[in-house]
């Protein structure tokens, strides 16, 4: 075989998983950033992502039904990020240890009832890759738009969820710089006394945040249960709710920002999956320690520190000052 | 005017403040129940089960203590860093390299060594490595102004993969490649390494006589036989309470563990008064690491003798530290009832398994109920605490208005 073809189809392949793995990181992360604009740090969302993606599977395992499976992974993020809102907004818990509660919580709940509901790994059938092949179209060739070389086979055939997380950068860009509601979330993020004299409920803004925040880490959790993997196992975010939070430090509270930290590190993962594929004799341990490194790095530089909002991790109350 | 007075009575203050984590975990415990309720479960038969599997035999309360013995430890290191208000969500990460580097070199001196200066080298070698894995967040956070939250949550990342990587190559025991099976964990450290347990210290003290036939009955042989029969507790615990008063002497009696506190209560007043704040964050978060990372190499030379699965050594202990040093009020004798309680919960988790088919997992999240509702309720000590300061400011101000009203 042409080696270079070997070296193409290599890279295809990881650039393809890339783009999946991508997915979880970019939900998460951008809810993370919405809350974070607004001056909540939700440390929780590894737990709301553990929950998204016990109650997305079950259903999904239950019913069948995919569409009804992420309501719920929703919904049940939405829930918990009502309860980090009330935690922080309400009742000004300091937020990285209250985050830490969340998580410690989603982790329990989850296991506990993965193990009372299922007992074992399960499979189901998640949402289908969209090939987009002649075939269904009727005619009789067997060819399929995913199938067109390098491009139709990195960029082709994921599931919807996949194109929702990267269409979701855009939306949320415009959402957060163009919209009054962006406005608004922005100045409770910088400046909430200012904010709050001229009208803008600084707790509603917040409790709307946060609770957008959970609902898409709801949904990060349901694409790796229902989409990516279509299993469920305890704790099998590993770590991916906490990244996604860093994401938003690495992306400077901006979703393009997040989206190139998600792609660095979907990008190692799938680097590190072919290795294993391929039997290379590879240290891929060291590998995967990379994106951790490159994130402290990115974390020191001084103008990040510029763009941070002013009130992040600051309870606001009325009268202070 | 009459609750008003009540509750500007100090000493009541200081008891709510001392009764709110209590009632942060009976608040848990109910959420609990509740669940349990839902799940078809019995919340008393649970609860009994795994407060009776947790403290009324001498192997349940060994293991409660052998459990403890991190939480205690951790948490202390926990309370350092949120004195000095800094947050250290790195303790796993921490605990893992404090175990490695003691793994390596009890397989290393071992044999070369006598076994008690072995183990002496094995604890400093785990501290000294935890605190590195520590400063170097707080060092980051000092100069360049990286959120330290976020540098110790990939700080643990990076050491879960550097133990991945020592444990399948460098540390590997040399069985497993024989075998075949090539399961990640190292080999087991020399028997001289091992620390002491409680009943070789008994034995060694001249308590050599079984419970039976001292003829003891009820919770008094559980105790004895606790203290002097074969179970795994080990003298870790007794490091680990020994470490409890030296943080307490440290933080409240020393001029360094009273800088720490100035930083952590007001940094701003803290420079002005010509500390460098700077120096401080990085000491504590070292110091923060180091208690980790001891905790790691007590588990070493204590219970396991060789290093395994990086999170199954760590099992939690870095967030569950964290529990233990809030319930306690961050302080560090607090920490000691909190991390048997805790070690208690752990250890029962699975005594309830057993009992009422509830999973054990059950325990991770009413720790995590537990810390919502402690870091939720700060909101009224600090609510009480403010009305206190202005209802002293106005009657002093207004003296005439209040007798008035």
């Amino acid at each position: 075989m042409n080696e270079g073809l070997t070296v193409l189809a290599i890279l295809v392949g990881i650039a393809h998983s890339g783009i999946r793995l991508a997915t979880p990181y970019l939900y998460a992360a951008i809810g993370e950033t919405f809350a974070q604009r607004s001056g909540v740090l939700n440390l929780g969302v590894e737990g709301i992502m553990l929950m998204g993606a016990y109650s997305g599977f079950y259903v999904v395992f239950k019913t069948g039904n995919l569409v009804l499976g992420l309501l719920t992974a929703a919904l049940v993020g939405l829930v918990l990020g009502l309860v980090m809102a009330f935690v922080s907004v309400t009742l000004q818990a300091q937020q990285g240890i209250s985050g830490i509660g969340l998580y410690m919580f989603g982790l329990g709940a989850s296991s506990l009832l993965f193990k009372t509901t299922l007992g074992t790994v399960e499979g189901v059938q998640g949402f289908p890759e969209i090939r987009m092949c002649l075939s269904s179209l009727g005619f009789s060739s067997s060819f399929c738009l995913a199938d067109i070389p390098v491009f139709g086979e990195i960029f082709l055939g994921h599931s919807i969820l996949v194109y929702g997380a990267f269409a979701l950068v855009p939306v949320s860009w415009w959402i957060i710089n163009k919209t009054t509601w962006g406005l608004k979330i922005r100045a409770v993020g910088q400046n909430p006394q200012a904010a709050d004299t001229l009208g803008v409920s600084v707790a509603k803004v917040r409790y709307a945040t946060v609770m957008i925040g959970g609902m898409l880490a709801g949904v990060a959790g349901a694409s790796l249960s229902i989409s990516l993997l279509n299993i469920f196992q305890e704790g099998m975010t590993n770590g991916q709710g906490f990244i996604a939070v860093a994401l938003v430090y690495f992306g400077s509270w901006t979703p393009v920002g997040v989206l190139v930290g998600a792609m660095l590190f979907s990008l190692v993962n799938a680097m590190q999956l072919w290795v294993q594929v391929l039997g290379l004799n590879l240290p891929s341990d060291v590998a995967v320690m990379l994106p951790y490194l490159l994130t402290i790095i990115a974390l020191a530089f001084p103008f990040k520190r510029a763009l941070q909002p002013a009130a992040l991790t600051k309870p606001f109350e009325r009268g202070e000052n | 005017m009459q609750a008003r007075g009540l509750f500007r009575n100090v000493g009541f203050d200081r008891l709510l403040d001392l009764l709110l984590p209590v009632l942060a975990v009976i608040g848990a415990l109910l959420i609990g129940a509740v669940i349990l309720l839902a799940l078809e479960a019995n919340p008393v038969e649970a609860y009994t089960a795994m407060f009776a599997g947790a403290f009324a035999t001498k192997n349940g309360l060994a293991d409660t203590l052998v459990k403890a013995t991190p939480l205690l430890l951790v948490g202390l290191g926990i309370v350092i860093a949120f004195r000095a208000n800094v947050i250290n969500i790195g303790a796993e990460g921490q605990l893992i390299v404090g175990a490695l580097l003691t793994t390596a070199l009890g397989l290393y001196l071992g044999e070369k060594l006598p076994g008690w200066l072995v183990i002496i080298i094995c604890l400093l070698g785990g501290t000294l490595m935890g605190g590195i894995w520590g400063a170097v967040p707080g060092y980051l956070k000092a100069r360049l102004g990286v959120n330290e939250i976020l540098s110790t949550i990939m700080m643990n990342q990076i050491a879960i993969q550097i133990g991945y990587y020592l444990l399948r190559g460098p540390m590997i025991d040399p069985a497993e490649i024989e075998a075949g099976t090539n399961i990640p964990h190292s080999a087991r450290l020399p028997r001289a390494v091992d620390l002491p347990r409680f009943t070789d210290v008994a034995k060694w003290l001249g308590f050599t006589q079984t419970s039976k036939e001292l003829e003891l009955t009820g919770f008094g042989k559980e105790i004895y036989g606790l203290l002097v029969e074969p179970t795994r507790l080990h003298t870790g615990l007794l490091i680990a309470l020994v470490m409890a008063v030296l943080v307490y002497i440290f933080l409240w009696r020393t001029t360094i563990g009273y800088r720490i506190r100035a930083v952590g209560l007001n940094p701003h007043a803290a420079r002005y008064a010509g500390i460098s704040v700077e120096r401080y964050m990085v000491l504590s978060m070292g110091l923060s690491g180091a208690f980790a990372g001891l905790a790691g190499a007590v588990e070493i030379v204590g219970l396991h003798h060789r290093m395994f699965e990086p999170l199954a050594v760590s099992a939690g202990y870095g967030f569950s530290g964290i529990v233990a040093a809030l319930f306690g009020q961050l302080h560090p004798l607090g920490t000691i009832p909190a991390s048997v309680l805790f070690g208690g919960l752990l250890v029962g988790g699975d005594k309830m398994q057993r009992a009422v088919q509830i999973p054990q997992v059950m325990v991770t999240a009413v720790l995590g109920l537990v810390v919502l509702f402690v870091v939720s309720s700060e909101i009224w000590s600090r609510r009480r605490a403010s009305r206190r300061v202005s209802v002293e400011a106005e009657s002093e101000l207004k003296p005439a208005t209040e007798a008035a009203g």
